[in-house]
């Protein structure tokens, strides 16, 4: 049976997008009355685990940290049908860059067990560093593929994965254990169920500190973080209208000219 | 102190229910509407996503979940499709008939492929005489040779075309005063669905009349006792059937609101969003308020009905309010619209349409003021 681990992240609703405020001091996206959902690309993660489940069978373990208000997000992963949740929740933890994060996720896998695979989003919705999967290889020692659209094979242990690459893609063939950080494409996620639901009822959900992962607190939240945010700043989205005049070829030549000008096509 | 919150669990059955209903439901919508048809998609919908078999016993295939969680089921779908919800509502008379009244092997037979799709069901009480006094039934029945025979036409019956277990109420032909229910099935010698019906509203859900004529049914069929009929169809209109239409109210309510919200929001006159404007507030005001309190009289209702009391009075005070504000809230919906609430690509003339379906369906308004009045007087 394939050992998966799953790192999941509670971001803020991306329907409640307009009501986002940055903290002046923190520079930080404080939660409010905001509801919590799944890192969209982490919904992606948790479907290609659960597919290999179908094909193979697998258990399948949720990792994620945060207040205890994501343990809502946990429970919503046991619905979707993954076996257990883990999470790694304690005020110790709060501040956390994405090396302090890593760290405490690395180290939280290696308490869980054994491992096969280890997929998460390519990035989170609201930090959107896409540092967390590599630095969570890096402290496992184990390879990393980023950017994965789709598992060509996932038969044994050893895999080909197509990953996006900056003009294109690569096929990488690569050994397990290993870190896999997905994108949009890879596949659809399933819907919630009512009979998940209930299923998830007698799924176990273990709440983890730094304590119960035996690491010193200087290591974890923002005493751990070596990088901080000094400034953030809102994308101010404006429409810009421009009259084309003149033939219509002209206007057709025009028009492509601009669009591929902008990168559109 | 009472805890009206509801749990982590609930709120997981309105996301997958939300959910479900705007990815398997929407994309239906305005063919049913444009049709007053084509329910095939979001019955197919329904049955997969388990919508049906929400307060069938797990011991018979289904999840066990009660009432509370059939509303909040209820209210997501109608709040994308209040013809779907109302399809779904209806399917559920029929199987509550059999849960509370049928026969083990009557729940053994039918229960299981009511939970997972493999059929559909309905029941039918109401008839040209009319539906608020159902002993003026004009379908009547006969025992002949160990079976019934019965005889009758039954209309605005809703699911009439695409049910496939109808569990349909009916007079003795011996004995004067004397109701019974039973269950038909679409195939049965004699049974026949007529006329399909277009309403003014709740397009793309199936209405329509029934013909039984010489139709033999089973003496196995017999839902409950004999001469006990008129119970056990007053017992499931009263607390499932109107709780099912509390809950197509409530979700038609929070669709008017969401599209009053968003479209005040975005309608500038005079400079400013037309949200801004006082007249404007006072009407979005109303629409909350009024559907904060019939959340907390229809959840109430459905709570109580989760402990196994009968919440028929509850459930006839949640419906007059409920269908009644979601009436207010569609034409409030409507008029903050201005021009653009009269043209039908706008989904706020589809809510006007569909609020004024919800007020006869389980019983008029006027019945359910009767029946809170005889509860106050009794």
């Amino acid at each position: 049976m394939v050992n998966i681990v799953v790192c999941v992240k509670a971001v803020p609703d991306p329907s409640f997008s307009d009501k986002l405020k940055i903290d002046p001091v923190t520079k930080s996206l404080p939660r409010l009355d905001i509801p919590l959902v799944i890192n969209p690309l982490d919904s992606r993660a948790l479907e290609a685990a659960l597919q290999i489940k179908n094909k193979y069978g697998a258990h399948i373990t949720i990792l994620s940290m945060g207040p205890p208000p994501a343990g809502n997000i946990v429970r919503e992963c046991l619905a979707l049908g993954a076996d257990k949740g883990i999470l790694l929740t304690d005020p110790a933890f709060a501040g956390a860059d994405a090396f302090a994060t890593a760290y405490t996720l690395a180290k939280a896998i290696e308490k869980n067990g054994a491992v096969d695979v280890v997929f998460c989003g390519m990035a989170s919705s609201d930090g959107a560093t896409e540092w967390v999967g590599p630095e969570i290889a890096t402290f496992l020692n184990m390879p990393v593929i980023t950017m994965v659209r789709e598992i060509v094979d996932d038969q044994g242990d050893e895999w080909i994965v197509k990953a996006d690459y900056e003009h294109g893609y690569r096929m990488v063939k690569l050994k397990l254990p290993a870190v896999i950080t997905v994108t949009r494409d890879l596949n659809h996620p399933k819907p919630l169920s009512f009979s998940g639901i209930i299923k998830a009822r007698s799924k176990e959900i273990s709440e983890w500190d730094h304590e119960k992962l035996e690491i010193p607190v200087e290591r974890v939240g923002l005493k751990g973080s070596p990088t901080k945010v000094t400034e953030m700043t809102r994308l101010e989205n404006r429409r810009n209208v421009k009259m084309i005049e003149g033939s219509l070829q002209e206007k057709v030549e025009r028009l492509v000219q601009i669009l591929s000008n902008a990168g559109v096509v | 102190m009472i805890d009206f919150t509801f749990s982590e669990e609930q709120n997981l059955f309105r996301k997958a229910a939300r959910e479900f209903a705007e990815t398997e439901i929407a994309p239906h919508v305005a063919m049913m509407e444009e049709t007053g048809r084509d329910w095939d998609p979001v019955i197919k919908a329904l049955c997969n996503a388990e919508m049906m078999a929400i307060t069938i016993p797990e011991a018979y295939g289904g999840l066990g979940l009660g009432y509370v969680a059939r509303l909040i089921a209820l209210e997501e779908i109608a709040r994308v499709s209040v013809a779907t919800a109302m399809m779904m509502q209806v399917g559920g008379l029929g199987i509550e008939a059999i849960v509370k009244y049928g026969t083990e092997e009557q729940k053994k037979k039918y229960l299981p492929k009511l939970a997972n799709g493999g059929s559909f069901s309905t029941e039918a009480v109401t008839e040209p005489s009319g539906g608020s006094d159902p002993k003026g039934c004009g379908t009547s029945y006969k025992k002949v040779n160990g079976s019934y025979v019965i005889n009758g036409r039954k209309c605005f019956i809703t699911n009439s075309h695409i049910a496939d277990v109808l569990v349909v109420m009916a007079i003795s032909e011996d004995t004067p005063d004397t109701f019974s229910t039973f269950i038909v099935e679409k195939d049965m010698d004699g049974f026949k669905a007529t006329h399909e019906e277009k309403k003014v509203g709740m397009r793309g859900c199936n209405t329509g009349e029934l013909e039984l004529k010489d139709c033999m049914v089973p003496a196995e069929n017999l839902v409950g006792k004999e001469g006990k009929g008129l119970s056990v169809a007053m017992a499931t209109i009263s607390d499932v059937g109107r709780g099912g239409m509390v809950g197509c109210a409530l979700g038609l309510h929070q669709a008017c609101l969401d599209a009053s919200k968003k479209f005040a929001n975005e309608r500038i006159l005079y400079g400013k969003p037309i949200s801004n404007l006082q007249a404007i507030q006072f009407k979005i005001a109303d629409m909350k308020i009024e559907l904060e309190a019939g959340r907390l009289l229809g959840y109430r209702a459905a709570a109580i009905q989760d402990k196994g009391e009968r919440s028929g009075n509850e459930f006839a005070v949640a419906k007059y309010f409920t269908t009644e504000a979601a009436q207010r809230a569609a034409k409030h919906a409507v008029d903050i619209h201005g021009g653009y609430g009269c043209m039908e690509e706008y989904d706020v003339t589809r809510y006007l349409r569909d609020a004024y379906v919800l007020g006869p369906s389980a019983g008029t308004s006027d019945i359910m003021k009767v029946i809170v009045a005889r509860w106050v007087l009794s």
